[in-house]
This record gives C-alpha cells, structure tokens and sequence, in this order.
C-alpha cells in the first residue's frame, strides 16, 4: 500500500538515469585509457578526474626526467611485461614515442627507478580507467 | 634531468600510486582520503622497514 504512490516517482528516477546509460558502455574506458582522467571527466567527475591526470602525468613525466626507458620491442617476457605496463599510458606513451623520448638505454639506478615510474604509471592507468568503467555500468556507485 | 635520492623517489611513488589507489578503491571522497593515507603510510613505511632488514643484513 504505502509502495503505490512512489510508483510513478520511481519510474522517473529510471527514465531520468536513462540518458545517462545510454550510448556506448566502453566508452570511459577507451577515453579514460587514452587520456589519463579522461573516463572521470566524461562522467562529469571533475575533481576526481583532475586529481588521476595530475598523478599519473606526473608519475610519466617525473619517470622520463629520471631518463627512465619506454620499452620500444618485446625481446624477452620481461620486455613483454614492461611494454604492456607502458602501454597503459595511452597517448603519452604513443606520443613520448613519436618524440623519441625515453630511447636512451639505463645507465643509473635512478633511471631504473625512472623506468618503473613509467610502467607503474601506465598500471595505475589501466586502474583508473577500469573504475570509470565501472561508474558507467553502475558496478560501483559513485 | 632530475636524480632525486632514492628515499625523495619512493615518497613521490607513494603519493602518486595512493592518490589513484584511493579514488578507485573506495566509493565516498572521506573514506577516499583515509585509504590513500593509509596506502601512503604503508608505502613508506614498509620501504622504510625493509631498507633496515636489508642494512642489517649487509652487516
């Protein structure tokens, strides 16, 4: 008895999230792979969004000033590892990549530090895009 | 180019890797901001620890 008068408020609760769960699911997820924050700031999480970018731009960055390596090949399953780590990174690496940037082999132990700034960065990455992700499809609520 | 020492790197690791693993592990900012710490914290923490175990076992 008392569920019958929220009827039609609760149908216009879902017509009104309608829109948002409309078009394509993946599409936080590519944004979000591509662009560090990007998934967040499709979903209109602009703080959130701000914050990821800032942390994981700076993680490639801070890795590529410490002349840190971006994996060019797969010789060996660590290169295989380390190449799937930075290409979490999306255009940054792609872009690094096109400027020649991080081309110059580990000379230091601190650009071996900068070489797993790199491939944390491009993890961290993936996870952020992942929660966005699940933002869009409403597995996690917000 | 930047060389930072090493205990400057693993506070920006740190802080970085606990910003991203706070906002995606938990779903309100408040219990977003006590994970990160807490990540933060551990980080550190255990960098800080394990560099003692490894100094005294160099010894």
């Amino acid at each position: 008895m008392s569920t019958t008068p929220n009827r039609p408020a609760a149908a216009g609760k879902i017509a009104a999230s309608k829109p948002a769960q409309q078009g394509f699911v993946y599409f936080p997820l590519i944004a979000g792979w591509l662009v560090p924050g990007g998934g967040h700031f499709l979903l209109g999480k602009w703080i959130r969004g701000t914050l990821l970018a800032v942390s994981i731009f700076a993680m490639f960055v801070l890795g590529l000033a410490m002349q840190g390596k971006l994996y060019t090949g797969a010789q060996d399953i660590l290169d295989m590892l380390g190449m799937a780590g930075d290409l979490g990174n999306g255009l940054l690496f792609f872009v690094s990549r096109a400027l020649g940037l991080g081309s110059q082999p580990v000379q230091t132990t601190v650009a071996d530090y900068g070489t797993k700034f790199i491939v944390v960065a491009g993890l961290l990455n993936i996870i952020a895009a992942v929660d966005a992700h699940n933002l869009r499809t409403g597995r996690k609520s917000s | 180019m930047i060389h930072p020492s090493h205990f400057t790197a693993i506070l920006f690791f740190a802080l970085f890797a606990s910003i991203v693993f706070g906002i995606t592990m938990r779903e309100t900012p408040r219990r977003m901001f006590r994970y990160g710490a807490y990540c933060f914290i551990l980080f550190v923490g255990s960098a800080i620890v394990l560099s003692w175990v490894m100094f005294f076992i160099a010894r």
